[in-house]
């Protein structure tokens, strides 16, 4: 027997939360939209804090326990705020025979950031990416958003220092 | 709108300017939406500058070819714009296409056939191409029977690299037991340094959409799913669109083409999993939950997602299913060798003067591949060695570049056909590093469900480690050796069964550059950081 539930009324007024419920509610609020409300919640607010994993878990009505062991098996997912801009490395197979690792140790030489870390004044995240699939760029980063392609590592710490 | 037809009659002139991820970020819009502008100026109005998925050749992005005539610029800046209007002035009608050089003419299409040629976001384009032939043609004319017969005529197998046979999976799948069943395309690509499931995606939705419709009548399912990677947001875009347009235009949805089969896709993100490819695991992830495999059998085929049969097939083994019904599969199994039938698409990357995208017959050479339409090696230094099949695969060196590639020959070499990624290695890469960067992907990608995977791979990488410091000692091998047997032979799933595959090929082909770092502390290729001897006694 399913346990009955009520869904949670949202935490706060933040407009960003009817963003998350519609996604929900088109997953038919069950345990199964519990990924695609991840997203939804990621897109959001940039990142998944306890307020959120604990909304989503109680509209779908999945506890919260495994809300937590979805969100942290997954990579894609963040449960801390990211810094002001992000850089993502992309450590694929032709990346990482064409330079990634020097541009890793580049950047933390220079910002002092490794990856999955933010600088110390919030305004670099640095992330590593699995494979971008622009293996024609090698080796590639993006930069909040832009793809960079044949990335030269002091043209890159320029560009980040300047940011 | 970024097809802009100035025109209603058929153009004189067209310019089709890649706009897929690679180009993209090459800023390949701006040059589309320039070339208007600058088309419109010179008063060209009988031209279209059409947006279309990838040309291929990526190395030379962003590209604009000229389609009657086959010209192809590369590396275009916005100041070459002024050129291709001009090139576009010059076209005459009785132009016809000039053979584009061997990257190009090597090749056979299938899979990717509308690839550079279709607006990806405009169905009728699609259709104007032969798309939904095949679909009408099931099912105005044939039974589930037929379709699933002419697919196991054709010999297809899955391209997502076991090479299971196809017919044989959709026969299981509708001889399964169950009213409901379910069609999973499976896009969570995830080998790093392949990007051939994307580029069909991007530039040629609809076919997928098409090949899934035509699975589901031939297995009696009425719901699919795409789980794609939600690192490809340009993909699920144009997933998206296609799906919105094909429900409006009656292909997907209830009563398809006037008919009385109903289909409908639902598109499902994933979310930076690698095991997610493997279907059992994939299944736990559209359901929701954490994507760990569960043994099989049974498997998805009998017992599936919500535990209905569910067939899973790969991106490019979808995209192959229209083309083989409209030309059938006579025609098919004709290209290829041996067992293996048909064409295959791989990703050429790596240290290779073309990388990008390209569809061969099987059985085409691996030196025809990586030189003749490759282009060869970088800055024209020696070949080291291919690397195949993603984490699971392997790397052939030189000897063996005249070998035929098939699915058969690659197993036979101690590699593995993957997805398709074909990353081609120069003498600057050291292969226990390359041995040791695999390892470092499977344990950092370890669901850590069986402990011969979550614990083993990460004894593995500390062994190499060992290595490529110059610390290991020849006990370290023999110990790497065994233990590398034991997790191929006990893994749960695909992941850890292959994971050890890097090490077995290096160590077949290159046992000696693993020797020079343990016996003489040095690094052939000159990338691992070596202790030096002293400070170790």
């Amino acid at each position: 027997m399913p346990i009955p539930y009520t869904k949670p009324p949202a935490p706060s007024d933040d407009k960003r939360w009817k963003i998350v419920q519609t996604r929900m509610r088109r997953g038919g609020d069950r345990p199964a939209a519990l990924i695609e409300a991840l997203h939804a919640a990621q897109e959001a607010f940039g990142y998944l804090d306890t307020e959120a994993l604990n909304f989503v878990g109680d509209t779908l009505g999945v506890p919260h326990s495994r809300v937590y062991g979805v969100a942290t098996f997954y990579s894609f997912f963040t449960l801390k705020p990211q810094g002001e801009h992000t850089c993502v490395v992309c450590t694929g197979t032709a990346c990482y025979i064409n330079g990634a690792k020097d541009i890793l140790a580049g950047l933390d030489r220079a910002l002092h950031v490794k990856p999955k870390e933010t600088t110390a004044d919030g305004k670099l995240s640095m992330l590593t990416a699995r494979c971008l699939g622009a293996c024609s760029l090698a080796p590639a980063v993006i930069v909040d958003g832009d793809v960079k392609g044949k990335v030269n590592v002091g043209e890159l710490v320029a560009q980040l220092e300047a940011m | 709108m970024i097809t802009e037809e100035i025109n209603d009659e058929a153009p004189r002139a067209s310019a089709y300017v890649c706009e897929a991820a690679s180009c993209m970020s090459a800023q390949a819009h701006d040059i589309t939406l320039r070339l208007g502008e600058r088309a419109a100026e010179a008063g060209l109005t009988d031209v279209m500058i059409k947006r279309v998925g990838c040309l291929g050749l990526c190395a030379a992005g962003p590209l604009v070819e000229i389609a009657e005539t086959g010209q192809l610029f590369g590396h275009v800046k916005p100041d070459d714009v002024e050129g291709i209007v001009k090139a576009l002035k010059k076209v005459k009608p009785t132009d016809t296409r000039q053979p584009q050089g061997p990257f190009f003419e090597k090749q056979l299409r299938v899979a990717t056939e509308n690839m550079g040629r279709i607006d990806p976001e405009n169905l009728d384009d699609y259709i104007e191409r032969g798309g939904y032939e095949a679909l009408k043609r099931v099912l105005s004319e044939m039974t589930s029977t037929t379709v699933r017969d002419e697919i196991t005529r054709s010999g297809l197998r899955g391209r997502g690299g076991a090479g299971f046979p196809t017919g044989l999976k959709w026969t299981t799948v509708a001889k399964a037991q169950g009213t409901q069943k379910y069609v999973i395309c499976n896009a969570d690509e995830g080998d790093p340094g392949a990007f051939m499931d994307r580029s069909v995606l991007e530039s040629d939705p609809f076919r997928i959409l098409e090949g899934m419709a035509i699975a589901a009548f031939a297995v009696h399912a009425t719901e699919g799913y795409i789980y794609c990677r939600a690192e490809y947001p340009l993909a699920v875009a144009r997933l998206r669109t296609a799906i919105r347009l094909a429900q409006r235009a009656g292909y997907l949805g209830a009563g398809i083409a006037e008919t009385s089969f109903n289909f409908d896709v639902q598109i499902r993100l994933g979310a930076g999993a690698f095991v997610c490819g493997e279907e059992t695991a994939l299944i736990a992830s559209v359901e929701g939950r954490r994507g760990t495999p569960r043994p099989r059998p049974p498997y998805p085929a009998v017992q599936g997602l919500w535990d209905c049969p569910t067939l899973i097939n790969n991106v490019e083994t979808l995209a192959s299913v229209p083309t083989i019904l409209r030309k059938g599969p006579e025609w098919y199994a004709g290209i290829g060798v041996g067992k293996s039938k048909g064409t295959k698409v791989f990703a050429l990357a790596g240290r290779i003067v073309n990388t990008g995208l390209v569809e061969v017959p099987m059985g085409m050479t691996l030196r025809e591949i990586v030189y003749d339409i490759g282009g060869g090696i970088v800055d024209g230094r020696p070949f080291k060695a291919v690397q195949t099949g993603g984490p699971s695969g392997g790397c052939i060196p030189a000897e063996f570049l005249d070998m035929p590639v098939s699915y058969e020959s690659l197993i036979e070499l101690g590699s593995f056909m993957g997805s398709g990624g074909l990353i081609v290695m120069d003498d600057t890469s050291c292969m226990v590093d390359v041995a040791k960067y695999f390892q470092d992907f499977c344990r950092d990608e370890s669901c850590g469900k069986c402990v011969p995977c979550r614990v083993g791979t990460t004894q593995l990488y500390m062994l190499l480690d060992l290595i490529t410091r110059g610390e290991a000692t020849m006990d370290d091998l023999a110990q790497l050796e065994r233990l590398a047997v034991i997790i191929q032979k006990t893994a749960l799933c695909g992941l850890g069964q292959g994971a050890p595959n890097p090490i077995f090929s290096t160590l077949r082909y290159f046992r000696d550059e693993y020797l020079a770092h343990i016996v003489d502390r040095v690094c052939p290729a000159g990338v691992c950081t070596i202790t030096p001897a002293e400070v170790m006694a």
